[in-house]
């Protein structure tokens, strides 16, 4: 341990704790909005804290758009698409740290270069491709082009790397297939990594928002809520109502902040462990 | 029949050749090592045979079966790995049924083999632990149990003792000496130790550069080593070396003078003299004269580093009743034991007339 004077570190604390309410504010003014009548929301000075904790807007959200599928669509999307990213980055992860094969390198380099792609350029190459192929409109379409991802597949042949050749021979002697392998050997091996990757994958794909967009043209029933959420502001003619976006808002970022916070502890513990066991 | 036979073995990395040509026949039952310096390419060797690296050229075969292109599973082999390799994130347990549940065996013959394997390696107690929750040596018992239980044809061990600290390498050399009598199957084992070849091997393999250089019992190669290398190798501390020229007198050496002709026949020209250090003796006087530069006690015995007068040097094993201090001048005398004697390529000359 590094030794800190009490001086400083009541400082570091400080300072953690004015970062902490500069990015917690944001997510209190949106909870507290949501409780708001549509008039609190509106005067100047701004109320703090509602006079009377208000849910029409939460009934209301449900008037508005279908809360309940757009929540369902989210959740597919987003843990479908995580699903396949965390599959398909731990195969390809395990065959470009393990295996030798010609043009490995050429293949790794090529990858990581569309990692600096904005994803505005493939943005409609990509939407026509799904489009031809009967997909526009539909979740699958949505889901299936995100299924594979550069950043993944670079995380995990950076954590795969790590892991002992000894062991997936071990494995190899014990009858087991290259896919039992990766799975049954190398994921557990790296389980912090995927528990990271499944976070980032999920929190991502959840608040996506160009994406569906385009390749839902319309499909409401289809509409993950971030989209839906849009469809709260613009409804009522651009006259906002702020407690009723605020509400739909504050159901739209439960269900990822509730993955964070069960995940995070795990990703905590096994960071501990890996620690520990050295 | 488990026997194994390499014919022709080579193995390529690229254009780099790692192994040339190796032919080998390993009976069913034996205890063979695979013996030489790092790099010389005694793991690949041995994961060839495993199945875990591709045989560029040649034959391998397991029992009646040429094995080139099975996995290592159809091989019938089971391997223990220097690093242990135990996976991490299961128990003992789980370690050894890993194997079996992928074979689909039956539940009640899985735990029949584990608690059989784990009674004879008395890991019992361990069985619900995880490898983190282990020391060195009860991780090496838990990774031979994993092989054991497979019930395999061909054990194989790549420096299985080279974790361990010095007290628990003997006594876990002795296990396994103890385990191959019991089981009776053929063994493979790889080390660079040729203390552990020695004493563990019914036949040594000694490794050089990719190549053979002898193959035999541990006696046969200390006896009669096929070449400079395994003299050099084979035997610690090493076996000294002189360098002498053959005539019709005798050997003409610089420190030693002229040695009379052993039997048989001697080509003339430059050979090479190799005398164990336990058949080279001081004596306070006669003998070729030395400068006693280090003395090291073994207990019992002593080693004894020497500067000839021409420079070189040599060392000398006896008793400790004479012990002599570094900067004496002693003399050296040679025993009676056979020389070794090696032609100008670095092989053997057989001088003992049949
Ligand atoms: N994948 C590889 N690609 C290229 N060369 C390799 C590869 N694996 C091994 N080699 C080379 O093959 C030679 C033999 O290696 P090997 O691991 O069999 O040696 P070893 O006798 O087991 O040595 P040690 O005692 O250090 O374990 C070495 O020179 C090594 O550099
Ligand atoms: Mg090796």
């Amino acid at each position: 341990m590094i030794r800190v004077s009490a001086f400083s570190r009541s400082l570091i604390v400080l300072l953690i704790v004015a970062l902490a309410v500069v990015s917690a504010f944001p997510f209190l003014w949106m909870v507290l909005s949501s409780f708001k009548t549509a008039e609190e929301s509106m005067q100047t000075p701004p109320v703090w804290i509602p006079g009377t904790f208000d849910l029409s807007a939460y009934s209301s959200v449900s008037e508005v758009i279908q809360t309940g599928r757009s929540l369902w669509n989210s959740a597919v999307i987003a843990s479908v698409t995580t699903a396949g990213i965390l599959v398909t980055s731990l195969m390809a992860g395990f065959a470009f740290a393990k295996y030798s094969f010609r043009g490995r390198n050429t293949l790794f380099a090529v990858m990581i270069a569309t990692m600096f792609l904005p994803p505005i350029v493939t943005l409609i190459p990509l939407y026509r491709m799904v489009s031809e192929m009967g997909l526009s409109g539909s979740l699958v379409g949505v889901i299936l082009p995100n299924l594979a991802n550069a950043f993944g597949i670079f995380l995990m042949r950076q954590f795969i790397a790590g892991v002992p050749d000894d062991l997936i021979d071990a494995a190899r002697v014990d009858g087991a297939s290259e896919l039992r392998v990766v799975f049954s050997v190398v994921a557990p091996a790296v389980v912090p990594a995927i528990a990271a990757l499944a976070l980032f994958a999920f929190v991502y794909h959840w608040n996506t928002y160009l994406w569906p967009l385009t390749v839902l043209q319309g499909a409401t029933d289809e509409y993950p809520i971030v989209l839906s959420l849009g469809r709260l502001l613009s409804y009522n003619r651009g006259a906002m109502n702020t407690p009723l976006v605020m509400a739909g808002a504050t159901m739209a970022v439960l269900p990822p902040l509730v993955l964070f916070v069960f995940l995070q502890r795990f990703f905590v513990d096994s960071m501990i462990s890996a620690a520990v066991k050295g | 029949m488990t026997d194994v036979r390499l014919d022709k073995i080579c193995k390529t990395y690229g254009t780099v050749e790692v192994l040339k040509d190796i032919d080998l026949s390993i009976e069913d039952g034996e205890f063979c090592v695979f013996v030489g310096p790092s790099g010389c390419g005694k793991s690949t060797l041995l994961r060839m045979i495993a199945g875990l690296e591709e045989i560029t050229s040649g034959d391998l075969s397991i029992g009646d079966r040429r094995v080139n292109s099975l996995s290592p599973k159809e091989r019938g082999i089971a391997m223990v790995f220097q690093s242990y390799a135990l996976y991490p994130h299961r128990t003992v347990r789980g370690n050894m049924e890993f194997g079996l549940k992928l074979s689909r065996m039956d539940r009640r013959e899985i735990d029949a083999r584990i608690a059989r394997a784990a009674k004879m390696l008395q890991i019992e107690p361990l069985l619900d632990r995880r490898p983190a929750q282990l020391s060195g040596g009860q991780r090496q018992r838990v990774a031979i149990g994993r092989a054991i239980v497979r019930d395999p044809t061909v054990f194989l061990f790549d420096e299985p003792l080279s974790n361990l600290d010095a007290a628990l390498r003997v006594e876990t050399r002795r296990e396994i000496a103890a385990l191959h009598e019991k089981l009776g199957t053929t063994m493979i084992y790889v080390t660079h130790d040729q203390v552990e070849a020695m004493t563990l091997a019914d036949k040594i393999v000694v490794l050089n550069d990719g190549a053979v250089q002898q193959v035999g019992t541990p006696l046969e190669l200390y006896d009669t080593p096929a070449n400079l290398f395994v003299a050099g190798f084979i035997g610690s501390p090493r076996m000294n070396l002189f360098a002498g020229e053959a005539g019709p007198e005798g050997i003409v050496t610089a420190s030693f003078g002229t040695l009379p002709r052993p039997d048989g026949p001697l080509p003339e020209g430059n050979v090479t003299i190799g005398i164990r250090p336990e058949n080279l003796h001081l004596t306070s006087e006669g003998g070729a004269r030395a400068r006693v530069t280090l003395v090291e006690h073994l207990g019992n015995e002593i080693l004894v580093e020497l500067a000839l007068a021409d420079g070189q040097k040599a060392v000398a094993q006896g008793p400790r009743n004479h012990c002599p201090t570094p900067g004496d001048s002693v003399g050296v005398t040679i025993g009676s034991e056979p020389l070794h004697l090696f032609d100008g390529l670095g092989r053997r000359i057989e001088t003992r007339s049949p």
